[in-house]
C-alpha cells in the first residue's frame, strides 16, 4: 500500500472514532432536546464538570477507579434532576431565547465553579487501559478512543433501543412531540423531563470521563461541548442516529481537513473546518439529515 | 341524583375576555351530552376546564362526587376523563399501535427504572395491555393499519386512531371535541356509529361538542348550548330546536337556522 494511501486510511480511522466520541456528547444533547425542547449550550460545560469530578477524585482525594466514575455518574444524574426541577421546570413555555440564555449562563457558571471548588490547573485522569496503540497494518488505534467508540456505540444504541421499543421511550417522545396531548394521556410530563436531564448526566459523565483522559481535565475540557453544535445540526437535533452519523462526519472531515489541508495554511483547518460544513447544512438541509422535518400548518 | 360529572357556576377568562362566565353542566352516568353553540362559545374551554388544562377562576367541577378542579390533567386522565382534540393531536411520527398503546399510559404501574428491574413484569403487563389495545382496534376496524405511522394515514382515520387513542384509557367520561369536524359524510356516519357503540355498549359517558347539527340532534341523550360564554339552554335535541333563544343565537351568527342535516356552517 502506498503511503498516501495508507495516510488516508489513518486519518478516515481515527477520524471516525473520535467522531464517535463526539456523538456520545451530541447524545447528551440530543436527549434532552428530543424529550424536552430545550437546546442545552453547557453540555460541554456537563462533560467538563464530569471530569473535574472524576479527576479530583481520582488525582486530589484519591479514591479508587469505580468509586470515581460513581460518583461521576451520581454527581452528574442528581444535577440533571436539580437542573431542571430548580431552574428549567420554571422556563417551560417561555421563548427558546429564555433556555439558550439559562444554558450559556449556567456554561460560565461551571467554568469557573469547576476549577474552584476542585482543583485548578489541568490534572490527568488515568484509565486501566494501555497506552502502546493497537497496528492494524499501516492504521494504528489508540485503545482509549477505541474504548470511547465502544462506550458510545453501546449508549446510542441503548438509548435508541429506548425510544424506538420501550413505553416509557415512547412516552418521552410523545412528551416531547406534543406536551398538552401528552398531559392529556395521563403522562407527567415533568416526571419525564427529569429523567430526560438524568440520562443526559449519564451520557456526559461518561463522555468526561473519556475525553478527560484523552485531554486531561482543565477548563478547556468545555471546549469539545462546541463540537456538539455541527454533529447535531448535520445529523438532526432530535435524531439518535444523527448523532453518529454526525459526529462520524465531523470526525472525519476534522481530521482530513487536518491532514490535508493544514500542511499548505499552516495548521489551524482543523478546529473550523466542521463548522463549515454545518453553515452549508443550515442553508441547504437545516433540518439535518435524520431530522423531523417540522411542516408549519396555518 | 347527582351526575358522574359536574360543572358548578364555571367562569373563565382570558385577560380581558370573558371565555366562560358561571355555566353549569351535569353529565348523568352513561349519557351522550352535547355542547353546541356559534364559534367563540366558550365550548372548548369548557372542555379544556374538565381535562383540567385551564382552571376556571370561579366554580366547582367534580367527578362522581370528588371536587377536581385545581388536579393537573395528568391526574384528571387518571381518574377517567379521556379527550380528543379538536385539531387532530396525534403523535404523528409513531405508528397507530403505539398512539394506541400510549392510551393505554395511565393503566401502566412500572415506572423508567422498575420497568428495567423487573424485565419480565413489564412484559407481562405489555401483553395485557396489547389485548386490550387490539379489541379496540378491532372495534375501530383498522387492523391494517397498526404499523402505519398515523401521520401518514387519511384525515377520517386519524379522527378514528384519535378516538381510539382516548379509548384506551378506559374512560368513565369521554370528550370529544368536534371529532366530525372535517369529515366527509360516511366518515360522520362511522363516527357517529362508534359514539353510540362506545356509548351503549361500554357505558362510557360522552361529552361532545359537535357543529353538525344533523348528528348532534340524533344521538345525543341532551344538548346543552353555550352562547358569549354563558348556557342559554339545555334539554333533549328536541326541546333545544324550539327554543327561541337558541334560534335567535344561531341567526345572528350565521344567518341560518340549524336544521337536521346541514353541515358545518
Amino acid at each position: 500500500m502506498s503511503d498516501d494511501l495508507s495516510f488516508f486510511f489513518l486519518l478516515m480511522s481515527n477520524g471516525l472514532l473520535i467522531g464517535l466520541m463526539y456523538s456520545l456528547i451530541a447524545l447528551g444533547f440530543v436527549l434532552v432536546y428530543k424529550a424536552t425542547d430545550a437546546i442545552n449550550f453547557a453540555q460541554g460545560e456537563f462533560v467538563m464538570i464530569a471530569g473535574f469530578v472524576t479527576a479530583g477524585a481520582l488525582m486530589v482525594w484519591g479514591a479508587p477507579l469505580w468509586v470515581a466514575v460513581a460518583l461521576a455518574l451520581v454527581s452528574l444524574v442528581a444535577f440533571g434532576f436539580v437542573l431542571e426541577r430548580v431552574m428549567l421546570r420554571r422556563l417551560i413555555g417561555r421563548p427558546v431565547i429564555a433556555v439558550v440564555m439559562a444554558t450559556i449562563g449556567l456554561a460560565a457558571i461551571l467554568r469557573g465553579v469547576g476549577p474552584f471548588v476542585i482543583f485548578s490547573g489541568t490534572k490527568p485522569l488515568p484509565l486501566p487501559i494501555r497506552d502502546e496503540p493497537f497496528m492494524l497494518g499501516p492504521i494504528f488505534i489508540p485503545p482509549i478512543q477505541l474504548l470511547g467508540a465502544g462506550v458510545s456505540l453501546a449508549f446510542l444504541a441503548g438509548f435508541g433501543w429506548f425510544f424506538l421499543k420501550s413505553r416509557k421511550g415512547i412516552a418521552m417522545r410523545a412528551v416531547a412531540d406534543n406536551q398538552q396531548v401528552a398531559m392529556a394521556m395521563g403522562i407527567d410530563v415533568e416526571r419525564y423531563f427529569g429523567v430526560a436531564w438524568a440520562m443526559t448526566g449519564v451520557v456526559s459523565a461518561l463522555g468526561g470521563i473519556l475525553w478527560g483522559n484523552l485531554l486531561g481535565v482543565d477548563v478547556n475540557l468545555a471546549l469539545v461541548g462546541f463540537k456538539v453544535f455541527p454533529v447535531v445540526i448535520l445529523g438532526g437535533l432530535d435524531s439518535i442516529p444523527g448523532a453518529i452519523i454526525g459526529g462520524l462526519i465531523v470526525g472525519v472531515v476534522e481530521n482530513i481537513a487536518a491532514g490535508y489541508v493544514d500542511p499548505y495554511v499552516g495548521g489551524g483547518t482543523k478546529d473550523f473546518a466542521p463548522y463549515v460544513l454545518m453553515i452549508l447544512a443550515l442553508m441547504i438541509r437545516p433540518y439535518g439529515i435524520f431530522g423531523k422535518r417540522i411542516i408549519e400548518r396555518v | 341524583m347527582s351526575g358522574l360529572l359536574e360543572i358548578r357556576d364555571a367562569s373563565k377568562s382570558f385577560g380581558g375576555v370573558q371565555a366562560v362566565t358561571r355555566v353549569s353542566l351535569e353529565a348523568q352516568k352513561g349519557e351522550i351530552l352535547s355542547v353546541i353553540g356559534p364559534n367563540g362559545a366558550g365550548k372548548t374551554t369548557v372542555l379544556n376546564m374538565i381535562s383540567g388544562f385551564y382552571h376556571p377562576d370561579s366554580g366547582r367541577i367534580s367527578l362522581e362526587g370528588r371536587d377536581v378542579t385545581e388536579l393537573a390533567p395528568s391526574r384528571i386522565a387518571e381518574l377517567g376523563v379521556a379527550r380528543t382534540f379538536q385539531n387532530i393531536a396525534l403523535f404523528r411520527g409513531m405508528t397507530v399501535l403505539d398512539n394506541l398503546m400510549l392510551g393505554r399510559h395511565v393503566h401502566m404501574k412500572t415506572g423508567v427504572l422498575s420497568a428495567c428491574a423487573y424485565w419480565g413484569l413489564a412484559q407481562k403487563e405489555e401483553v395485557v395491555h396489547r389485548r386490550r389495545v387490539e379489541d379496540i382496534i378491532d372495534f375501530l376496524r383498522i387492523q391494517d393499519l397498526r404499523r402505519r405511522p398515523t401521520g401518514s394515514l387519511p384525515y377520517g382515520l386519524q379522527k378514528r386512531v384519535e378516538l381510539g387513542r382516548a379509548l384506551a384509557l378506559d374512560p368513565k367520561v369521554l370528550l370529544l371535541d368536534e371529532p366530525m369536524g372535517g369529515c366527509n359524510h360516511e366518515e360522520k356516519e362511522d363516527m357517529a356509529r362508534f359514539i353510540l357503540d362506545v356509548n351503549e355498549e361500554w357505558g362510557v359517558t360522552v361529552i361532545l361538542i359537535e357543529h353538525d347539527m344533523g348528528v348532534v340532534m340524533d344521538i345525543s341523550d341532551r344538548v346543552a348550548v353555550l352562547d358569549m360564554g354563558q348556557k342559554i339552554a339545555e334539554g333533549t335535541p328536541d326541546e333545544v330546536r324550539a327554543n327561541p333563544r337558541v334560534i335567535k343565537a344561531y341567526l345572528g351568527e350565521t344567518k341560518a337556522v340549524p336544521s337536521t342535516g346541514g353541515s358545518r356552517v
